[in-house]
């Protein structure tokens, strides 16, 4: 009989697994992420893997890997630094060992490392045995045989077998964390409902891996994580894409449109284009499209004829979409055009996380193109600001670019499932009376009226020309075009008094406001608490609409001495608010491809109240 | 309300119904006026199509205009970019009529690869191509229709480049209907466009289109009285493709290769000329025609080239929409979001 084994209470963890990017570690971390969350825990995730689909085996730059940070607390990051690493090949260990906390665990999958992977991962000696890792407590097991032996006498061959590996890793650290197995033997049964000898391989292998945890002399404390206090209410675990395609799908359910999106596959937001083409029986067309061009263009044809019309895209995609967006603005057609960043410029990094695309959306068209911009700050929040993007679009017969990021889309967090009926309505008004009727009158905020083809008698002709206004014919008249350059411009800022205030967290003046936008909240958040923690007076506020900015926002950057502005990229929303408001602004710029670390953000936070900047 | 109900007769629309206010800016003897004038007449007689469910797509060029000159929906786009609103027009609306004018700098250079693709799928779209060989708008410079050697203001001494030939790009790119006219003959050009009205899917209408400005004359040899005959192969379903002002003239098939006979006594026979087969299922004939053009020794076929029947994209995306929905019922919006691994805090 094993002794019995002591229960450590942890109030939060951060796990990271990592192996080659054929080790399954996404599914891993997803799975036990998805478990984590039906345990009650609050929660935060980080898929970190390279562009290459299967890059060569046992090397460093291959290591596919993914982050969790669970806790009892409200947490807002998926961790600075790992407290776990499941590492399994030496490949794994070199890529992160940098990362880990001081004292980190490491379980290492011993069987890979050989002289063949301790090469390719650069290594002269075994990390395991030639005491480099001193500091850190390493669990070796041999997770490749362990899993070969749990699966003796399956008709699988020793290559399915070898790739059965990831659930005897997931197995343990289910036992580690003290969770049930159950979720993800569901999940097994369903993925592999064709082929009843994954099912049986599978199950085993998770089975076993929990069962050498009870077992094994190796460990002798398990940990616990309690629930975390969430407001009541029914959860589920999303990520930032699938959160966009429901929000869109709420808004054409809430604006009775049906929703057309035209999209071709880039990463980071494939994922979009994916899980709306499932959503057939809702009357959802997705066009994947030849190019990004035709994705925004056939999405501008579609608003023309009367749908709630979306494009989704990364940055090199958006840039090509540049000259469509410049269209849709010119004829005025409500349209919603998602950028989910990713690392810049040109191809940059593909997998990878950055907010370089600010400029970009905001000023990068040509002529005065004036394009609502708004900014998802958590992955659950691209569900609110997908619908709120539509209904900007839909209100004011104008283009708007909802700006996401990587992290924002593959990270997934916690969310309170709201109710149909608790999302508001989007109205909509096609135009049919033929009184009076011209293709460019305009109502009180400057929208000019939606016609759907096929109505009688309001057939007219809009293009990319410059139009009269009201008429809507071709004009080439000075006093015109300066008229429609403001009215185009005006319908943007008229926004204003249709979106939130900035709400600031703390008070609302003094020393330092630390100021940021999109997917940085929760690192923010966290660095704000932590070093409030530490005895500092900071106070937080985050724009989530950035054109136009919320109607206060002067007023509240004015309450501060200082105003500290932290993004992944070098200054730009820095540059937008000293010349919009002529302020001050510090600024925090790493662009490591990476979300921020929460330490970062908080040094610089102490460094300026410290009076050290 | 119902007593008020007025009984309202069909009123046959004309010619003048699809024109609007707008003064038309071409130059003048465009051969553009005379496409313009051939849709206007044709479009009363399409069968079962009402104005308002017309749409007219451009892109940029002399001919983009087009759709500022038609009484129906329209929309004057980007350069190159008709061919994939129109795509969204028509997806998302199948119930629309939806047509592009577009000219041959903009479908087949800028706009190539919506113009391939919209042939690849198959969508529901009519679109007719302004083929001058010269780009206009921007004053005189050669296109991808060019002619090698064509001295225009970007080529001085001779385009180096190969032209693209329309047809058999839309042939290869499996358009379901391929048909070319020519501008001045507005008696087949009025029959081109009813035709293409009438087919399902993409209809592809390439049409010779006189530039007075920058290429004329380009297309004389087919619309001059004296020589059109010699030049231009007429083509009709089931006919034997014969030309010469007499009709004797007629292809024959020498092994692979076409080969112009002369058709008399002591000559060749009629049954012996090549039948025209609009609706053959293999793509081979209509692309040997089509390459008719490229030889200088042969004439230029104009009429349909091929129609074939084959579902459409739209079409096809509709069945899909009706067939999951009859499987899983109408969508349900509370049901997706609570769908999954929920848990619920007290």
């Amino acid at each position: 009989m094993p002794k019995e084994k002591e229960v450590q209470n942890l109030s939060e963890v951060t796990v990271r697994f990592a192996g080659d990017s054929g080790d399954g570690m996404q599914l891993t971390g997803s799975q036990f992420s998805d478990t984590t969350a039906l345990m009650g825990n609050d929660l935060s995730t980080l898929p970190d893997y390279p562009a290459e689909i299967r890059a060569p085996i046992g090397t460093v730059y291959g290591v596919s890997g993914f982050q969790l940070h669970f806790s009892s607390n409200d947490i807002h990051t998926p961790g600075d630094r790992p407290d776990i690493l499941v590492a399994m090949n030496p490949a794994a260990i070199k890529k992160n060992i940098s990362e880990l906390k001081p004292g980190a665990m490491i379980i290492a999958n011993t069987d890979s490392f050989d002289r063949k992977n301790l090469q390719l991962a650069k290594y002269e000696t075994n990390p395991l045995e030639d005491n480099s890792l001193e500091g850190y407590e390493v669990y070796p097991v041999p997770i490749g045989s362990l899993t070969a032996k749990a699966l003796q006498g399956t008709k699988l061959s020793p290559k399915e077998i070898a790739r059965c590996k990831n659930f005897f890793a997931l197995g343990l650290m289910y036992w580690l964390f003290d969770r049930p197995v159950d979720q993800t033997m569901n999940w097994i049964q369903k993925k592999f409902a064709k082929k009843p000898e994954f099912i049986e391989a599978n199950t085993n292998a998770l089975t076993a891996g929990y069962n050498y945890g009870e077992n094994t002399e190796l460990f002798n404390t398990r940990y616990n994580v309690e629930p975390a206090k969430l407001p009541k209410g029914i959860y589920r675990s999303i990520s930032g894409n699938e959160a966009t395609a429901l929000g869109f799908l709420a808004a054409s359910v809430k604006s009775k449109l049906p929703l057309f999106l035209g999209s071709y596959p880039i990463t980071p937001a494939s994922e979009i284009l994916q899980y709306l083409s499932n959503y057939k029986n809702f009357g959802v067309k997705t066009l994947q499209a030849e190019d990004e061009i035709a994705g925004i263009t056939s999405a501008i044809g579609a608003a023309f004829a009367g749908n709630l019309a979306i494009t989704t895209t990364s940055g090199p995609g958006l840039a090509l979409k540049t000259e469509a967006i410049g269209l849709a603005l010119m004829t005025e057609l409500p349209l919603v055009i998602v950028d989910v960043q990713r690392g810049g410029p040109s191809t940059g990094l593909p997998t990878k996380t950055e907010q370089a695309d600010l400029l970009q959306a905001v000023y990068g068209r040509n002529g005065e193109a004036p394009v609502a911009v708004l900014a998802a700050s958590t992955p659950s929040d691209c569900f609110n600001m997908a619908i709120e993007a539509s209904r900007l679009a839909i209100k004011y017969m104008t283009p708007v670019i909802l700006l996401t990021d990587g992290y924002l889309a593959n990270g997934s967090e916690p969310w309170k499932i709201p109710h149909v009926n608790e999302l508001p309505d989007i109205p909509v008004k096609f135009r049919t009376e033929k009184e009076g009727f011209a293709p460019y009158l305009r109502d009180g905020n400057l929208s000019r009226p939606w016609v759907k083809p096929g109505t009688p008698g309001l057939e007219h002709r809009i293009g990319g020309l410059e139009k009269a206004n009201t008429t809507g014919t071709v004009s080439y008249d000075p006093d015109n075009h300066d008229l429609m350059i403001n009215l185009r411009a005006q319908k943007v800022k008229n926004m204003v008094n249709d979106i939130p205030d900035l709400t600031v967290d703390g008070d609302m003046e003094g020393d330092l406001l630390v100021l940021g936008w999109g997917g940085t909240f929760g690192a923010i958040k966290e660095a704000v608490i932590k070093v409030r923690e530490a005895g500092y007076n900071v106070s937080q506020a985050h724009l989530r609409y950035i054109n136009p900015l919320p109607k206060n926002a002067e007023y509240v950057l004015k309450g501060f001495k200082n105003v500290l502005i932290p993004e992944i990229n070098l200054g730009q929303l820095s540059k937008i608010i000293r010349s919009e408001f002529l302020i001050p602004v510090k600024q925090l710029n790493i662009v490591r491809g990476l979300p921020f670390r929460v330490s970062d953000i908080e040094n610089k936070i102490i460094a300026i109240l410290g009076g050290k900047e | 309300m119902a007593d008020q109900m007025i009984e309202v007769k069909e009123i046959k629309l004309t010619a003048k119904d699809f024109a609007t206010d707008q003064d038309v800016r071409w130059c003048p003897g465009c051969g553009d006026y005379s496409i313009l004038a051939q849709v206007q007449r044709s479009f009363p007689d399409l069968v079962g199509i009402k104005k308002e469910n017309i749409v007219w797509i451009s892109g940029i060029g002399c001919s983009s205009r087009f759709p500022y000159y038609m009484n129906t929906y329209g929309f004057h786009s980007i350069h190159g970019r008709a061919p994939a609103i129109a795509t969204g027009v028509k997806v998302s609306r199948p119930d629309l009529s939806v047509w592009v004018a577009a000219g041959d700098g903009d479908l087949l250079s800028i706009g190539g690869n919506h113009f391939i693709h919209a042939c690849r799928k198959n969508i529901d779209l009519k679109v007719l191509l302004f083929n001058n060989r010269i780009y206009g708008l921007t004053k005189g410079q050669y296109s991808p229709t060019s002619e090698k050697g064509k001295i225009t203001k970007t080529s001085p001494y001779g385009s180096v480049d190969y032209p693209f030939n329309p047809v058999a790009l839309a042939l290869g790119s499996n358009a379901t209907f391929v048909a070319r006219s020519l501008d001045r003959d507005t008696k087949h050009l009025h029959e081109m466009i009813k035709r293409a009205a009438d087919h399902k899917g993409l209809a592809f209408v390439e049409i010779f289109q006189n530039c007075s400005i920058f290429n004329d004359g380009a297309f004389d040899i087919l619309t001059d009285k004296k020589t059109k005959d010699d030049n231009v192969l007429v083509l009709e379903h089931g006919k034997p493709m014969l030309f010469g002002a007499n009709k004797d003239k007629g292809i024959i098939m020498d092994g692979a290769k076409p080969k112009v006979v002369e058709i008399g006594e002591g000559k060749h026979r009629v049954e012996d000329v090549l039948v025209h087969d609009e609706n053959d299922e293999s793509p081979m004939l209509a692309t040997l025609l089509a390459h008719l053009t490229d030889d200088p020794a042969m004439p230029t076929p104009i009429g349909v080239f091929r129609q074939i029947s084959k579902s459409t994209y739209d079409g096809d995306v509709e069945e899909q929409i009706a067939s999951v929905k009859n499987k899983k019922g109408e969508g349900d919006l509370e049901k997706v979001l609570f769908t999954g691994s929920t848990w619920e805090v007290n």
